[in-house]
């Protein structure tokens, strides 16, 4: 297949934590990793908090140095030292637009900043009128190009964001939970936003989040991670209404329905306990400790992401 | 019209149903109205405009640019010189010691007389090697403040660059330099001043007629010293501030999009910090013209004719019964030197924030 733009093989991030005086435990983030990702492809990241889904993004994009694991970028693996110009194809829209863009400077500076730092233009001109385009891309008004970043609502300062991830006209964009901090009505307009964008752009997207039914209706596939690993991997809509991993269907019957004779007739898979803490992880698979269908093996044992026909991956030993 | 009246609920007069036909939907005109634009400015003028609306500030502005028009101007028009006896027609006036503030000696009463030309007044009168003391006060006041000044940016420029790069490093990198900060904060550092002048004093010979002779060996070693010494604490106030700034995400979003770490300190983390690198400065100063002050009490300070305010304080201190106005006129520029710079450096913290923009 020519047209995986992104590919994550086995990806491992562990922070080493300083549980003693000498001791340091390492805390396995991301612990084996892997997924591909089309050309104009979305794919969707959902997992509960601190299941390690930012951190997968912020590892493609070698925020963080990988413990472990590779990533090809069009083939091309993505190292230390071709970060720099893999920066100009690969680009992330952040999570809190309060505090993502810096308050001292204009929104022009915001978003010429990455074509300043890839030189992109060659005189002042130039890169104002480039500015101004991506401004008018992503709804902005060209006036506010000399304002602060504070002086913005919540969905201008996304727009922001976004913006600023397509100057340097990138193939691929890491969403970390964009419209996470953002209220409903706004999340909806950044959302089509998106999809416009991936319309004319043909960019792809890493679309991390916690809300199941932005994830669903963005992305063409869904991860579902758990404690650092991918435990099901399917099409959307196959994994709406197939889920197999015990735990993607917990979380899928707990999407709330605006129909409260369907809500209160549905069968709610109420997960017992919370998360282990990833420092001490469970023996064999992740979720046992929290799964009504754990049997000895589950203890014994990982088990690994297998394909149930269709693409649809799963990693469980009973389902 | 009519179509869209039927669509309304029926609405009877008493019930408290809300009139849907005045929650139209706004022109575009109307939404145009509700943006409140501001002229676009950059950072720097749009603060400069705040700082000139806060009264504190620009009086101290205002002040301090008097005291700055004076120590440059006086000098040219004063006809006595700082280090110089009064001379009257050529000859040395013995008798003009300790005159009060526009007192004339016998000897240049007589000459005036004699003449019919007047003579320019002594305004804070004499001391009691019959020198000139309004003269004396304002090149004090030029030593002080080039003192201050030069020493703050000495510490600013070492602490500013050693704190970011420990700041910015983190871990092992960070806990060596600091360490290194610590040594030196726990130096008793007006011991080291007094060791080091007395050193400095003794080394530094410099050629007669260059620009170093002329600053005096004594300035420049407060200089080195301040430089050695002083930069500590502007150091570990700078890496303070950045090991908060560069956990912010606007910092990680710099390095998605591929900024270097000169850019990101550059561009991100020291204009985050400005404001308190401004305060910090503008309390240098004073902190430095005390210390020479200090250095000039116990005779370490800039050499003999030449004046600082701490040394003319000093000196005025054996006559302090008969001519308490030599303490008085010092002590008020420091007074006021330091108030200035105070005020301003508050203002310039409140200007310069974004977030306190109203």
């Amino acid at each position: 297949m020519s047209d995986i733009l992104l590919e994550v093989k086995d990806l491992k991030q562990h922070f080493p934590i300083r549980t003693g005086f000498f001791k340091k435990t390492p805390l396995k983030a991301v612990d084996g990793v892997s997924f591909t990702i089309g050309k104009g492809e979305t794919l969707g990241l959902v997992g509960e908090s601190g299941c390690g889904k930012t951190t997968v993004g912020r590892s493609i994009l070698r925020l963080y140095e990988p413990t472990a694991g590779q990533v090809f970028f069009d083939g091309e693996e993505v190292t230390g030292h071709n970060i720099q110009a893999m920066r100009k194809k690969m680009q992330m829209v952040f999570q809190d637009p309060y505090s993502s863009l810096d308050p001292r400077m204009t929104v022009e500076d915001i978003i010429g900043e990455p074509l300043d730092v890839h030189n992109l233009y060659s005189n002042k001109k130039e890169r104002r009128e480039k500015i101004l385009e991506l401004m008018n891309y992503v709804g902005l008004n060209s006036e506010h190009a000399t304002r602060y970043a504070h002086e913005f609502s919540g969905g201008q300062r996304q727009r922001i964001g976004i913006a600023r991830a397509l100057a340097v006209d990138p193939q691929f964009i890491v969403c970390d939970e964009p419209v996470s901090a953002l209220d409903v009505s706004i999340q909806a307009q950044v959302i089509n936003m998106f999809e416009e964008l991936q319309e004319k752009l043909g960019v792809a997207y890493l679309f991390i989040a916690h809300d199941l039914l932005v994830v669903h209706h963005i992305s063409k596939r869904i991860a579902v991670m758990y404690l650092g690993k991918i435990v099901e991997l399917a099409d959307a809509d196959e994994l709406n209404e197939n889920p197999l991993h015990p735990y993607t269907q917990s979380l899928l019957s707990a999407v709330p329905i605006p129909d409260p004779d369907i809500a209160r007739s549905r069968q709610r898979i109420v997960l017992e306990g919370d998360v282990p803490s990833p420092l001490h992880m469970p023996s064999g698979c992740p979720f046992r400790t929290r799964c009504q269908y754990a049997t000895e093996q589950c203890a014994l044992e990982c088990p690994t992401l297998t394909d149930r026909g269709n693409g649809h991956l799963s990693a469980c030993f009973n389902r | 019209m009519n179509t869209n009246e039927n669509k309304m609920p029926k609405k009877s007069l008493l019930s408290a149903q809300i009139d849907l036909s005045k929650f139209e939907k706004a022109t575009d005109e109307e939404k145009a109205q509700q943006d409140v634009m501001s002229e676009s400015t950059t950072f720097f003028r749009d603060g400069m405009k705040r700082l000139f609306r806060n009264p504190l500030a620009v009086m101290s502005i205002a002040l301090l640019g008097v005291i700055l028009v004076l120590i440059i101007v006086a000098p040219m028009i004063i006809p006595y010189g700082y280090e110089e006896i009064i001379k009257v027609d050529g000859k040395r006036d013995r008798g003009a010691q300790n005159l009060a503030p526009f007192e004339y000696s016998e000897l240049e009463q007589q000459y005036m007389e004699k003449t019919g030309e007047k003579l320019f007044p002594h305004i804070l009168g004499t001391d009691e090697l019959c020198r000139d003391y309004f003269v004396r006060v304002i090149y004090g006041t030029r030593v002080s403040l080039t003192i201050g000044l030069f020493a703050s940016i000495i510490v600013l420029i070492i602490g500013l660059i050693y704190g970011s790069i420990s700041g910015y490093l983190g871990g092992k990198a960070d806990l060596v330099m600091m360490r290194i900060v610590d040594i030196i904060y726990s130096l008793p550092d007006m011991l080291i001043i007094i060791l080091l002048s007395v050193v400095l004093n003794e080394r530094l010979v410099f050629k007669p007629g260059t620009l170093l002779a002329n600053l005096g060996t004594n300035m420049i070693s407060i200089f080195i010293v301040f430089g050695l010494l002083y930069w500590v604490s502007m150091a570990r106030l700078i890496r303070g501030q950045i090991l908060s700034i560069k956990e912010n995400e606007y910092v990680l979003a710099a390095r998605s999009i591929g900024a270097k770490p000169a850019r990101i300190i550059r561009k991100h983390i020291i204009p985050n910090c400005l404001s308190v690198i401004i305060i910090s400065v503008a309390l240098q100063i004073p902190s430095a013209i005390f210390t020479e002050s200090y250095l000039s009490f116990v005779g370490l300070g800039v050499k003999a004719p030449m004046p600082s305010l701490g040394s003319l304080a000093n000196a005025a201190r054996d006559g302090i019964m008969s001519y308490p106005h030599k303490l008085i006129f010092p002590a008020i520029m420091i007074c006021v030197i330091v108030l200035s710079l105070n005020l301003l450096g508050d203002g310039l913290r409140d200007a310069f924030d974004p977030k306190l923009k109203r």
